[in-house]
């Protein structure tokens, strides 16, 4: 299954991926409508800074998927291999950022529940929003 | 603080209706010109350090940013432009020498944009390059004298070392220290695959980057950094260097602060040590010690490589190149005033040398009136901006060209010509590890493929419009070339006819 | 094969996942005492603070029996096992037949003696029909004691604070949440449920119950207009018990989830689970972990072996906002990190990280998880980055490749 992948050799913390998974997923056409009307997107993808090396981390879609195991109300399902949130479902318990070993699922704290990385399966056909926005071709999305 | 004479140079203008304070810009600006104000809630802008290298602006996700040149101005003078008085105006506040980078600037004439081609029209048709074969194939070296037969009737020849370049286009010498590993990396893969050749400056060649040397050219120039057997042996031709087009009459200078492990081991000079190329090579005071080097470098390669003479063009050219063709070389290379470097005094660059056109009719003349055209191959430099460059010099008398500033745009450079302070923002000008980072080699590499595979798309194109199908038979093919708003002196020099004639 | 699973909720639906991933034939049949499709026990709370509708608070999709080629039994007690022909006999004295027997039946709440007990009307907080009858009777402005002061008495708080009810928390114990929260912690998310108008009353209980008042033992008297009683639970292992099976805490099994009776398997909330973290034998009475029981014991009961390892007590809950996230045992060494509106509490023993305590800010808290439950050696990580905050650059560039599957060259 083609997955996302980061080479942090590459990675620069420019911060794009974040900006363009959250304006992906927000439902604005831009992303400028998506950080300008209001509340505030939340990206699925998160970069961690470090003295020379940074990367992002995003859902694995891990064989794991203790996150599905582990959620209470059936919002986190798996549908062609992706781990996928029916987001009207999550009561926002967090028994998965509990159990996500690699802390992939991030807290929308304004709307008390999780959202998480599903490859841009719903919002557009193509690369994930984060792996068309990296300038260096540190993110990738391929078969490994 | 004393007062600052000199204002920005530029501009910052952010349309904060786009600005989402996502601070990419903050964080890809090497000079920290942006900056997020926290208290305010908004990016602001230090214009003093920004040198228009429009990373920020290329990478702003809701193309909010614009970099202009500052409004500001002095007292409109035509003698006493801005410039001017800025450059004294730095020079009384550091009392240096002025610095720069990249090729001249000024608003000199750029001959090949009065150079107009011809094209086929009823009677010897033009040849369609999809349909037809087109040949962009060349080489370079000495050309053979003739064929010679034994008592049994067997052909003998000698066969002295060639170049075989698959389109008639070079990457020319960028020295490993005054370009980053990585643009090194992304121009070897890229002239492997593409066929032709890149060339490793004077800094040697990093020992990752053996493996292409079937596609490199070592070159060895003043200050012999990082020339050992070894490396002689590594490349597929050696180039001495005797000029650079951007600074003829004068050496190089990479200071010790960019001189880090990696480039200390590649020269073989101590760590922190400044590397100064002296102006001369310290043997070669006539064509004799020149061509004492070429055959010594012949000898030490088993006379196996084709050996490059570089020189800048500069007023006789044609007699320096005259004799350089009699030292033993095979190919000269000509570096026009236009060429790049990494940092050139001011002056030097904006003065000195002549164009490469000129220079190249001159020499290609000389040569021809001598007899030793087939002696060696031509290869010319310093501002080579386009397909139709590539063709009108090929047409003037080149056997190929030789690319570095269009090289590097591909890459990303935004010609902001402060390569000297070594804050590249695009990862190419800089030895700083973040900033290297930038700069990913499977990215450039394919740009750089991208870039002279479609200049050969060209190349075939303008040839077939011509009735042309090879570089051979383009190749001092001036009657392909007229003139345009020229004067008669600079046709007669670039030996071509005015449009009409 | 026949398979016959005795409880509708996350291990029978574990049990039914770990099935179907190897027999996608064989029969299976659902048998619970309630009425309902599968639903999710733990949003029973925010079901009754309206937070979630009727449809959400199925914990899979209505067409997941049919999917799954389940069939169910729904309202019928299971009354025996006969291990001698193999079936079950249900309440109308119906004997289903199986091969292979799952035993989810989960836990009852525990209501202790107390004087008068037996003539007030109370509530306890673990099914859909208990918050049903809940929802029936509340009005705004009740007066509403709760005892206890663990997870399900604060969720059933937390839910009737939506109704403007006066509420009231009595519990024996001396601070809140004592099963996951140190006193700190305990002191912090007191204090912040207190301000939301929750009273508590601590380190007592009642000692005579009356229609609408309780007397506790400290002389306080509380009045009421709805008792709900919380203190606790007791797994339901009489089946097993009855059935000649071992039975401890809960009922035992081995790490395929197999209790000692041939072809009866165990897994959820009424079964003894191993605590990798502390090394000793308890009741996990945890989602995630009846859910994982339940789909190792059905793979097991389909013909895989499989093996159910590395459980640790895990809690993920949040009360007006305020999110706690707790794992494994804190007998170790500790770091302690508060701020106003956070607290953190790490602690190590033997070298690894063996549990933790997040508060407030809970981001990535797996990370810590998956430290205990791989018992990462704490030589192999970056311990200022582990203390400051969850993060995978504390790990060595190799141990990331490995985890996050990226090349790196």
């Amino acid at each position: 299954m083609k997955k996302v992948y980061v080479n942090e050799d590459w990675c620069l913390a420019c911060h794009l991926c974040e900006f363009y998974c959250a304006a992906a997923n927000s439902g604005a056409p831009d992303m400028v409508k998506a950080f300008k009307s209001g509340k505030k997107p939340v990206p699925r993808i998160q970069v961690e800074e470090g003295s020379d090396v940074n990367f992002a981390v995003q859902c694995r879609h891990c064989d794991g998927k203790a996150c599905v195991k582990g959620c209470i109300t059936g919002a986190l399902s798996i549908k062609d291999g992706v781990v996928v949130c029916d987001e009207s479902r999550c009561v926002g318990c967090y028994t998965c950022v509990l159990s996500c070993p690699f802390g992939c699922i991030v807290i929308d704290e304004e709307g008390h529940r999780i959202q998480k990385c599903d490859l841009c399966t719903k919002n557009h056909d193509g690369e994930p929003a984060c792996v068309q926005g990296c300038p260096n071709k540190a993110i990738v999305f391929e078969e490994r | 603080m004393a007062i600052e004479f000199m204002n920005p140079l530029f501009e910052v203008i952010r349309d904060s209706d786009r600005c989402i304070k996502c601070r990419v810009c903050e964080r890809q600006c090497a000079n920290e010109v942006h900056k997020y104000d926290a208290d305010l809630d908004k990016m602001i802008s230090n214009e003093m350090t920004c040198v228009d290298c429009q990373r920020c602006v290329c990478l702003c996700p809701t193309h909010a940013l614009k970099i202009r040149p500052n409004e500001n101005q002095f007292r409109e003078n035509a003698n006493w432009t801005h410039q001017t008085m800025d450059e004294v105006y730095k020079q009384a506040g550091s009392g240096g020498v002025l610095l720069s980078a990249m090729g001249n600037p000024k608003d000199l004439p750029v001959y090949w944009d009065r150079i107009l081609l011809n094209a086929s029209q009823v009677t010897n048709p033009p040849i369609d390059p999809l349909r037809e074969p087109m040949e962009t194939k060349t080489f370079l070296g000495k050309k053979n004298q003739g064929i010679t037969y034994d008592e049994n009737g067997k052909a003998h020849y000698d066969k002295t070392p060639y170049l075989e370049l698959d389109v008639p286009i070079m990457f020319s010498a960028m020295s490993f220290g005054s370009i980053s590993k990585n643009a090194h990396e992304s121009l070897a893969r890229a002239a492997t695959e593409l066929g032709t050749f890149y060339n490793t400056g004077e800094g040697g060649l990093h020992r990752d980057f053996y493996k292409y040397g079937a596609n490199t050219i070592c070159q060895v120039a003043s200050g012999r950094f990082g020339v050992f057997k070894g490396y002689l042996d590594a490349g597929a031709a050696i180039e001495i260097k005797m000029g650079q087009g951007a600074k003829p009459g004068i050496g190089g200078h990479l200071p010790g602060m960019k001189i880090n492990d990696e480039i200390s081991r590649t020269r073989m000079i101590p760590k922190g040590t400044d590397a100064i190329s002296p102006a001369p090579h310290h043997d070669i005071y006539s064509i004799e010690d020149l061509r004492q080097l070429v055959i010594s470098l012949k000898e030490a390669t088993n006379w196996e490589k084709p050996i490059i003479v570089k020189i800048a063009a500069v007023h006789n050219v044609a007699a320096i190149a005259s004799g350089v063709a009699r030292s033993g070389a095979d190919i000269i290379a000509i570096d026009g005033f236009r060429g790049g470097t990494g940092a050139a005094p001011t002056r030097i660059r904006d003065n000195v040398g002549i164009p490469i056109e000129l220079a190249l009719a001159a020499v290609d003349s000389r040569l021809r009136d001598e007899g030793i055209r087939n002696d060696v191959s031509v290869v010319v430099g310093g501002s080579v901006r386009s397909a139709a460059d590539v063709v009108k010099a090929i047409a003037l008398g080149a056997d190929a060209v030789y690319i570095a500033t269009s090289a590097l745009l591909a890459m990303g450079c935004h010609l902001c010509r402060s390569c000297n302070t070594g804050k590249c923002n695009w990862g190419i000008a800089t030895q700083r590890a973040d900033l290297v980072k930038r700069l990913n080699p499977d990215i450039a590499a394919e740009r750089l493929v991208n870039l002279v595979t479609a200049w050969d798309h060209e190349i075939k194109e303008m040839m077939g419009g011509m009735g042309i199908n090879s570089i051979e038979a383009l190749r001092g093919n001036r009657l392909m070339l007229r003139g345009v708003g020229l004067t008669q002196k600079e046709l007669d020099i670039l030996g071509i006819q005015h449009a009409g004639e | 094969m026949n398979y016959v699973i005795i409880g509708n909720s996350a291990a029978a639906v574990g049990t039914i996942s770990g099935i179907r991933e190897i027999d996608p034939n064989g029969k299976i049949t659902v048998i619970s005492d309630e009425k309902y499709h599968t639903y999710s026990r733990p949003l029973i709370s925010y079901w009754l603070q309206g937070k979630v509708t009727d449809k959400n608070i199925y914990y899979r999709d209505p067409d997941f029996y049919e999917k799954n080629g389940v069939e169910t039994v729904f309202g019928k007690k299971v009354t025996k096992i006969n291990t001698e022909n193999k079936s079950v006999v249900l309440d109308d004295g119906i004997s289903v037949p199986y091969d292979k027997l799952m035993v989810a039946t989960g836990s009852k709440p525990f209501v202790p003696p107390m004087n008068g007990l037996d003539k007030v009307h109370y509530h306890t907080f673990m099914s859909y029909d208990s918050v049903k009858a809940i929802r029936s009777e509340i009005k705004p402005n009740m007066k509403v004691l709760i005892i206890g002061a663990g997870l399900i008495g604060l969720k059933a708080a937390e839910a009737l604070s939506a109704y403007n009810a006066q509420i009231t928390v009595v519990d024996m114990a001396d601070r809140i949440l004592p099963s996951i929260l140190d006193v700190r912690a305990g002191v912090m998310m007191q204090k912040h449920i207190e301000k939301q108008g929750v009273r508590f009353i601590l380190g007592t209980s009642a000692d005579e119950l009356t229609e609408h008042s309780a007397k506790l033992k400290n002389g306080v008297t509380v009045d009421f207009d709805m008792l709900i009683i919380a203190v606790g639970v007791r797994p339901n292992t009489e089946l097993v018990s009855d059935a000649g099976g071992k039975v401890e805490r809960g009922i035992v099994t081995d790490n395929t989830q197999k209790t000692t009776i041939d072809d009866v398997y165990a897994a959820g909330d009424c079964t003894v689970s191993h605590d990798a973290s502390s090394d000793s034998d308890k009741i996990l009475a945890l989602l995630p972990n009846a859910y994982m029981q339940g789909e190792v014991a059905g793979r097991n009961m389909a013909g895989r072996e499989n093996h159910y390892v590395n459980a640790i007590p895990m809690n993920a809950i949040g009360f007006f906002g305020l999110h706690i996230i707790t794992a494994g045992s804190y007998d170790g060494e500790e770091f302690i990190d508060e701020t106003e509106n956070t607290y953190k509490k790490l602690v190590f023993r033997d070298n690894t990280l063996k549990g933790y305590i997040l508060m407030g800010d809970v981001k990535r808290a797996g990370i810590y998880t998956s430290m205990i439950k791989e018992r990462i050696d704490l030589g192999e990580v970056d311990i200022d980055m582990l203390k400051d905050r969850p993060q995978m650059m504390m790990f060595s560039k190799e141990r990331r490749e490995e985890k996050l599957g990226g090349i790196f060259r």
